[in-house]
């Protein structure tokens, strides 16, 4: 990742060469220069002009939409204003860069704005979400009984205050549970099938994973359904729910365990053949563990796509207000199925409470993903600073240790030797 | 011993090349551990075909029993009325088209513009949290999008509709709403639920086209910088074209993804059963949403008509996926990250 990060800076600078650079700072500048002569000029950033290129456009469009929207043509809705808003500025943006910048220039600076938008746009929409629902479901989220009860007695038009989603927070770790049962094992072991045996059926394989992560989520309920329900004749439950949360859950996790366990360096797998390792040894005590912290992100991913399933759900584990814990009889309801069976009924407090539903279902999102990106921070293989500070002291330990000074010598030609 | 033989002849008329990364193919005799490892591995790796053979066969065998009522006229007939033996996906299956293509429409833009922010013009630092921001949109649960779609978008974004059907439906015909000018006219329709599910589709198209961006080649990209070219015209002539195939896969991934989405899609359409050209219009339909709507439908024929259409979509979104990662293999990006 840091091979690829580090180029595109670099050539920024025959890009942007003709900005003059800093002079200012070169003042100062050339002996620590001499030095250290791979230290960067800054080049990019913003200047007075463009700033007030941008706002100059922004200021200008934004009256004359108004004029136009609210005042000369009969338009209405905050959207289609920002949307004329936009369109505008731009056009406004290419006109005053055209009065100071060349074709090129201009065309350049309009991309870039056009780019920066889009990637605000998009953090916008997220935030939105996030806000929106936190908004709407604090509402009901900030009364205790809402993690506590159950909605067994709960009528529709009971207050706030009684009712809640124990049952269907019990039920979504239950099936969410037993989903990671199924499809971790399964998951990662279909990836170091493509990965350490591969031959003739990794290909297909590969493209029949990917095919099944974009299976949709409604087809994997109804082949539950028709198997377990209708075929085997079992009633709905949360077990069934979370074998259909396994048929999503698994292709997640064996896509993105398979990256990481590619991404274990061949050598290590060499020294554990070399040591005389057999194939399983090798997988189960050097690669698995190298690539542990990847592949608990892969698992957490996962979890966190499955959690959140509601079509699978909605057609396999029934529905109940009352709480029940075992997922092998009965209905048990989750969070995405409360959600979907309170929001849209007629009743506000109804509503309030599947918005609360869907706080905690976000919150549990957020924390998973979180979760996954902190474990999944390095790639396969590198340390941690804890790590490294481990085997530097183990390191000087062995260099105490041993009298002799081959040690540390052999083990210094054995690193100069590989590369 | 002839393994001991074998190793000696490669060695002898091939001396090892100076390239020490790539990993040596090892031939050891396996071990009985090793034989039951790889057969258990093996099994893991074909479940797939196996899961997948499963879905099909199941869908195959509950959806007969509907096919065989009404035969041809399955795909023929618009209406759903299974209790009547009248019923076909004429209707739900363009109409779940045409949210996709909606939502397509919307998508690709700002996507690939977001994908070439991220890849080209955002710094360096904030690279990182972006793409993590991309990937938690995509982690959003489809029924919080769905929430989001009903009680906030749909509110706010009627204005705009009626603004569109009484402007502009006049010269474009299928904008236009021929209901009553009265608020539900524009509500539960084909183009909110591809608003909706365009926000759902973002995430995975930028997420696939980014990556693809990132691996222009380096030297290509100073090349074009080299022969004076700005940042736009660098990414318009290097990384555009490298980037082709694997923005088409992604598109195309999206449209699979699209037509098999359910949830937000059930929850802000109301169903209708005409092919609906005017798609500002209140009603919709999609496969997934009727299949999520009429489910508790408790006559075996019903369930097993929703299965032949299960199946239907099934077909569609394999058919499309599969050409996808086609697309995308034989692209030039595609290319150099196959194995």
């Amino acid at each position: 990742m840091t091979t690829l990060d580090k180029p595109p800076a670099e050539a920024l600078v025959p890009g942007s060469a003709p900005a003059p650079g800093p002079t200012p700072a070169s003042a100062t500048a050339p002996p620590p220069e001499h030095q250290r002569p791979e230290q960067k000029l800054k080049l990019g950033g913003v200047t007075r002009e463009d700033f007030f290129t941008i706002l100059g456009a922004g200021a200008g469009s934004l009256g004359l939409i108004w004029v136009l929207f609210e005042r000369v043509l009969p338009f209405s809705g905050v959207l289609g204003f920002l949307i004329c808003w936009y369109v505008l500025f731009l056009t406004g943006y290419y006109m005053l860069g055209r009065l100071q910048w060349g074709g090129p220039m201009v065309r350049e600076r309009l991309v870039s704005v056009v780019a920066w938008t889009s990637g605000l746009l998009v953090v916008g929409l997220i935030a939105d979400q996030i806000g929106y629902v936190t908004s709407r479901g604090w509402e009901a989220a900030q009364h205790v009984n809402f993690f506590t009860e159950s909605m067994e007695k709960t009528a529709s038009l009971s207050p706030i205050t009684s009712g809640g989603a124990f049952h269907a927070i019990v039920g979504s770790l239950e099936q969410l549970g037993l989903a990671t049962l199924f499809a971790v094992p399964l998951g990662i072991a279909a990836a170091v099938f493509m990965s350490e045996i591969g031959g003739r059926m990794a290909r297909p394989v590969r493209t029949l994973v990917e095919a099944m992560t974009a299976l949709p989520s409604i087809v994997a309920g109804l082949f539950i359904f028709g198997v377990i329900i209708l075929t085997l004749g079992f009633d709905r439950s949360g077990f069934a729910a979370s074998l259909a949360l396994t048929v999503m859950m698994m292709p997640i996790v064996t896509r993105a365990a398979e990256v990481v366990i590619r991404l274990v360096p061949g050598t290590l797998r060499e020294a554990s053949y070399a040591l005389g390792g057999s194939q399983w040894r090798t997988v189960w005590n050097v690669v698995l563990p190298t690539a542990r912290r990847g592949l608990m992100t892969a698992v957490v991913l996962g979890m966190a796509r499955a959690v959140g399933e509601t079509s699978p759900v909605l057609l396999t584990a029934g529905f109940t207000s009352r709480f029940n814990a075992n997922p092998l009889e009965g209905p048990q309801t989750s969070l995405p199925l409360y959600i979907w069976s309170y929001v849209k009924l007629p009743y506000d407090a109804m509503i309030a409470r599947g918005f609360a539903a869907a706080l905690t279902l976000m919150a549990v999102v957020l924390i998973l993903f979180v979760t996954a990106r902190i474990l999944g921070g390095r790639a396969a293989g590198e340390m941690s600073r804890r790590q490294k500070r481990k085997l530097a002291r183990a390191a000087r330990a062995a260099a105490r240790a041993a009298a002799a000074p081959e040690a540390p010598t052999g083990h210094l030609a054995v690193a100069t030797g590989e590369h | 011993m002839t393994a001991a033989a074998e190793p000696a002849a490669p060695h002898a008329e091939a001396p090892r090349q100076p390239d020490p990364d790539v990993p040596r193919t090892i031939t050891a005799p396996a071990t009985n551990g090793d034989r039951v490892f790889r057969g258990l591995l093996r099994a893991a790796g074909l479940s797939v075909f196996a899961i997948m053979g499963l879905i099909a066969f199941f869908l195959i065998l509950r959806g007969a029993q509907a096919l065989r009522a009404v035969g041809f006229d399955f795909f023929t007939e618009k209406k759903w009325q299974t209790q009547a033996h009248n019923f076909g996906i004429a209707s739900v299956l363009p109409n779940g088209i045409l949210i996709a293509v909606i939502a397509l429409i919307i998508a690709v833009p700002v996507a690939i513009a977001a994908a070439i922010f991220i890849s080209e013009y955002a710094p360096v630092r904030l690279r990182a949290t972006l793409i993590s921001l991309v990937d938690l949109m995509a982690a959003i649960p489809s029924i919080v999008y769905g929430l989001w779609g009903l009680f906030f978008l749909q509110p706010r974004i009627i204005g705009t509709v009626r603004w569109m059907s009484n402007h502009l439906g006049d010269a474009i015909p299928f904008l236009k709403v021929r209901t009553g000018d009265i608020g539900t006219s524009y509500t539960s329709s084909t183009f909110i639920a591809g608003v909706v599910v365009s926000l759902m589709i973002i995430p995975i198209i930028i997420s696939l086209s980014r990556e693809v961006f990132s691996q222009a080649p380096q030297g290509e990209r100073e090349g074009a910088y080299a022969l004076g070219s700005t940042r736009w015209g660098m990414v318009r002539t290097v990384v555009l074209p490298f980037g082709k195939g694997g923005v088409i896969g992604a598109v195309m991934l999206g449209f699979g993804r699209a037509m098999g989405e359910t949830i937000a899609v059930a929850l802000i359409i109301s169903p209708s059963f005409d092919v609906m050209s005017h798609v500002l219009e209140n009603g919709a339909n999609s496969i997934s949403a009727l299949i999520a709507l009429r489910f508790g439908e408790s006559d075996a024929l019903s369930l097993s008509a929703l299965m032949a259409a299960g199946l239907v979509l099934f077909g569609i979104t394999l058919l499309v996926n599969v050409a996808a990662s086609f697309v995308i293999s034989r692209s030039r990006s595609g290319a150099s990250t196959a194995d």
